[in-house]
């Protein structure tokens, strides 16, 4: 039986602000993994802390909602103990750049495939507002005593160094580009990452719904000017095509530059893929080599309660 | 203890071979027949600081170090200074005699801690500073000095061989000084030869050039040396025994539990288990396919317990390994392991604290730690391995445990233990079990991950699971594991889960819990690697006709209050016997069995509890001449 959108969804009440670009990111992942057909049982959304973290709770497969800053960590371990399950891990700002920024990098280094969302609000939203790594220096967002004093992390910039092997950014209220793009990156083999542009109406009065619709900008010209554009409307291609160095560098700096725009101009949609490099499991099976067929989670490890492990010939080594 | 009780030590600069020199030793003395308890010491350091091996021999059951040195290889001026007092009369020392005249201010490695102190006994018994020196404190104490010129062995060796690159081949010092050691105690020379083949087996230049220094060292101390009154000519084999070092325990335990994933930070002295699970990581299974053990290097200890616990969520026998400061960091994930009932078990090899504190030394001294270890309150279980063959034993128990009642398991180990080398009986894997409890491998019609069930245990399902699915979360949650704040579902959960405990101390069989080897007036509690010199103590004393109970306890969270008061009610004077400033299970053995420690027995230097050391603070204990806090200090 085909499964439908509303089989993903959960019963759980929901009680995110009214109006939270959060919304649109649950809607999005929820489509994806209905017109991807994932069985519910075959997924696992591993969440992180903070209002973002609580994703896993409303949607209707396996849910594991973690600690502050360590979602990739749980999210890698179980992938790499069951690969066949699709993993995709979400969480906030704070969670994976700041806290878990030592993870974030870790984890592009391994290229395990899975899908890893970033919730980007700018704002620590479940401790009432705080900036968040991805907050511009001297921003004051409301609940804020003064400017920010910090510079902000480029969360594409920091990915494509960090060896993802699939960048892209998102928009929380365009659930079907959304959709598409979480499709793409699920299906990456590799670690791919998504960082969402993620409206928090309660604590981020800067990049609000308006400000990204550039209403502010409308008014002074009388038109309308979104600031959000689509990559793939350009002529922007963001895939590595051939194993070379000439080509990765230069699809590597052309993701890097083109993270750097923002204000007037933001770009969503692919940043960079690298099919070339190996994903994990590729090097795992170069040493192991039926890991995939008869990975960690399938092991029969006993029979009649007894292990079925040989370790004669090691034990027949230590003889004396 | 039997005929032969003999104690040999090697020492050098870290770096120089130690090690190899001690394994092959150690090879050759088990392939004699004999027992071995070796032990390893170093600094926390790649290449120079004085690192020593000591390897105790007998035709005897034995399980610790003794004191006193019976014979001492050494080819550097170091390990004279640092072990010259340990050797008693008749014992002996080789050493390199262009060493004579070194002075105690040319050995840049002494610290000045230890050189005052030397200097103090020099000067007091009218010595020079030199190695001369102090040889002649030795020699007046009536131990044998056996000199040799390393330059001039292998500046003959070098003319014999017509090879004249020996003749600063410093590296061959290492089998020099045990092919002395061997020819000097009568061993057979070929198993040391057979060693040198199997270690340099891609390298045959060196094996030769190796064989051809051990050849005639060997009949050089045959031919120089008499006198020496030890001979090891070899005893009866024991059956099934195995030489191990340290970490084989867990580690060969862990491939036979069926723990399949071990991700891990490095850290000292816990990483050896990692690498070793690593370089053994395609596993053979009787009647099947290949299995493998997924071994994973990660960025922290916090990623580690992280990626444990995603791993065991998928049914999968996961575990870590690590020591205090990496534990540190996990605290918090193993809270969330305690609330999600995830069974995990963390191999915890302790070093000395606090921080970094003795980062390569020995010490038990995180126990309270472990047991509180990780903010709320939820059920765990610590419990403690006495030896390596127990450890190959017990870490099959804790996979039980974790997996029956779905709770983070803490395996105690320490420095102690993965630095000793020994020989045992050969492991058993048919006499470990597998018990997942509760773990499903089908589901029919709803399912609640956190059911509320009689016991408090529910039917455990795996991510990947046909119609399985649940949640997971760190916040308090309802039976399918979605966040709740209620506070009867509250009350509910969090008594479900702490039930737990008294099923553990209920359910686990007594003698799994403590081992009891006997108990009397005077009985002695500890936990973890005094057990070995704790029962060769004990057995000294009884042949003398002092009588002295010992109960090991083994399960120490929860801790088996009832068993333990039923145990000692005929001990008048209890004895607490742990590696660290604080008597930490005293504390918990006062708290839970409402007694009072009569004495410790303490040691907190970063070195191991020798059986002499126990031996003697018993004996003081016995004859009432003891503080109530006995700490003891002995070893370099
Ligand atoms: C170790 C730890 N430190 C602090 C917190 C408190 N805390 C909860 S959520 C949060 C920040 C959340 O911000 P972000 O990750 O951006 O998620 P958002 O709420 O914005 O979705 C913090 C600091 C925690 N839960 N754990
Ligand atoms: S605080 Fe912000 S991010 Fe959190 S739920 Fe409210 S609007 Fe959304
Ligand atoms: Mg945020």
């Amino acid at each position: 039986m085909a499964l439908k959108l509303a089989d993903y969804k959960t019963e759980v009440h929901n009680d995110w602000c009214p109006g939270c670009g959060d919304f649109g990111i649950v809607n999005a992942l929820q489509m994806a993994l209905a017109e991807m057909g994932i069985e519910r049982d075959k997924a696992t959304i591993f969440s992180g802390i903070g209002c973002s973290g609580k994703t896993s709770h409303f949607i209707n497969t396996y849910g594991v909602h973690t600690l502050h800053g360590r979602v990739l960590t749980f999210a890698q371990g179980g992938k790499l103990a069951n690969p066949e399950m699709t993993v995709v891990a979400v969480g906030g700002d704070g969670d994976g750049l700041g806290i878990g920024a030592g993870h974030f990098v870790a984890a592009g280094r391994r290229n395990i495939d899975m899908t890893y969302i970033i919730f980007d609000n700018g704002v620590y939203g479940l401790t009432k507002g705080q900036a968040s790594p991805t907050l511009r220096l001297g921003e004051k967002t409301k609940s804020l005593p003064s400017p920010n004093t910090n510079y902000n992390v480029n969360p594409i910039g920091l990915a494509v160094a960090s060896g993802f092997t699939f960048v892209a950014r998102g928009y929380s209220y365009d659930v079907r580009h959304l959709k598409d793009l979480i499709i793409k990156a699920v299906r990456h083999k590799g670690l791919s990452f998504l960082d969402v542009l993620q409206p928090c109406p309660t604590y981020n009065d800067i990049n609000t719904r308006d400000w990204y619709a550039g209403i502010d900008l409308a008014q002074e010209s009388m038109e309308r000017h979104s600031r959000i554009y689509k990559l793939e409307d350009t002529h922007f291609d963001p895939m590595v095509h051939y194993d070379n160095e000439t080509e990765v560098n230069e699809k590597l700096s052309q993701a890097l530059i083109k993270s750097l725009e923002w204000g007037n101009k933001i770009p969503i949609g692919v940043f960079y893929q690298n099919e070339i490099i190996s994903p994990y499991s590729t090097r795992l099976t170069d040493k192991i080599p039926n890991y995939l067929e008869n990975p960690p989670a399938q092991q029969r490890i006993s029979e009649n309660g007894l292990p079925t492990t040989d370790v004669s010939e090691i034990l027949d080594s230590l003889r004396v | 203890m039997g005929s032969i009780d003999f104690t040999w030590l090697i020492g050098g600069p870290q770096g120089s071979g130690v090690d190899s020199g001690a394994n092959v030793f150690s090879k050759v003395c088990a392939e004699m027949g004999y027992r071995i308890f070796g032990k390893r010491e170093f600094y926390s350091n790649i290449k120079g600081e004085h690192s020593y091996f000591v390897v105790r021999v007998s035709d005897e059951e034995i399980h610790s170090n003794v004191n006193d040195v019976t014979l001492m290889a050494s080819f550097d001026a170091e390990t004279i200074f640092r072990h010259f007092n340990e050797v008693p009369k008749d014992g002996g020392i080789i050493y390199d005699s262009d060493l004579d005249k070194t002075t105690t201010d040319e050995v840049l490695t002494l610290d000045n801690y230890f050189k005052a102190r030397l200097h103090k006994e020099l000067e007091s018994k009218n010595k020079p500073f030199t190695i001369a020196g102090v040889l002649e404190i030795a020699k007046e104490k009536g131990v044998h000095l056996y000199p040799v010129s390393f330059r001039e062995i292998l500046s003959n060796l070098a003319e014999k061989t017509e090879n004249p690159k020996l003749k600063g081949l410093v590296r061959l010092f290492n089998v020099l000084a045990v092919s002395l050691s061997l020819g000097l105690i009568k061993m057979p020379l070929d198993p040391l030869l057979q060693s040198v083949n199997s270690i340099f087996s891609k390298k045959p230049q060196i094996a030769e050039i190796n064989k051809q220094a051990a050849n005639f060292a060997y009949d050089y101390a045959k031919s120089k040396f008499s006198n020496f009154q030890y001979a090891l000519t070899g005893t009866t084999k024991q059956p099934d025994t195995i030489l191990v070092q340290g970490h084989f325990g867990t580690s060969i335990g862990k491939m036979v539990s069926g723990c399949r994933f071990q991700s891990y930070y490095p850290i000292t002295p816990a990483s050896d288990e990692s690498v070793y699970l690593e370089s053994h990581e395609l596993l053979e299974i009787h009647n099947d396919r290949p299995g493998s053990t997924i071994v994973i290097q990660t960025e922290d200890e916090i990623s580690a317990m992280g990626m444990m616990i995603g791993a065991a969520l998928t049914g999968t026998r996961s575990s870590t390994s690590t020591s205090g400061p990496g534990f540190a960091l996990m605290a918090e994930s193993l809270g969330w392991a305690g609330i999600n009932e995830v069974p995990i078990v963390i191999t915890l090899y302790q070093r000395s604290g606090p921080s970094t504190g003795l980062p390569t030394r020995h010490g038990q001294d995180d126990l309270l730690f472990a047991v509180h270890a990780g903010h709320g309150d939820f059920p765990k279980i610590v419990y403690a391995s006495g030896d390596i063959e127990e450890s190959f034993y017990d870490t099959g128990r804790c996979f039980n445990y974790a997996d029956v009642y779905q709770i983070p398991v803490i395996h105690m180990m320490d420095k102690f233990l993965s630095s000793s080398v020994v020989t045992c009986k050969k492991f058993d894997p048919q006499k470990i079990s597998i018990d997942r409890g509760l773990l499903l491998d089908k589901v029919d019609g709803e399912y609640k991950r956190f059911a509320f069930t009689d016991d408090g245990i529910s039917p455990r399902s795996r991510l990947g699971l046909d119609n399985g699915v649940f949640w997971n979360t760190g916040d308090e949650s309802d039976e399918f594991g979605h966040i709740t704040e209620d506070p009867y579902v509250r009350i509910q959960m969090m008594d479900k889960r702490m039930s737990r405990l008294d099923l553990v101390t209920k359910r686990i069989p007594n003698d799994e819990q403590v081992v009891s080897f006997g108990v009397h007036d005077y009985t002695i509690i500890s936990w973890g690697s005094t057990k070995g010199p704790i029962l060769d103590a004990i057995s000294i004393l009884k042949k003398e006709g002092i009588n002295i109970g010992f109960i090991q306890i083994k399960l120490i969270h929860p801790f088996p209050s009832d068993y333990v008061k039923s145990l000692l009610k005929d001990a008048k004077t209890v004895i607490d016997i742990e590696a660290n400033h604080s008597g930490q299970l005293g504390k918990i053995f006062n708290q839970n069995v409402l007694r009072e420690i009569d004495y410790f027995i303490l040691k907190y230097t970063g070195r191991g509890m020798t059986s002499t050391e126990i031996y003697d603070s018993l004996k003081k204990i016995v004859e009432n001449k003891a503080n109530k806090r006995e700490v003891l200090s002995h070893g370099a």
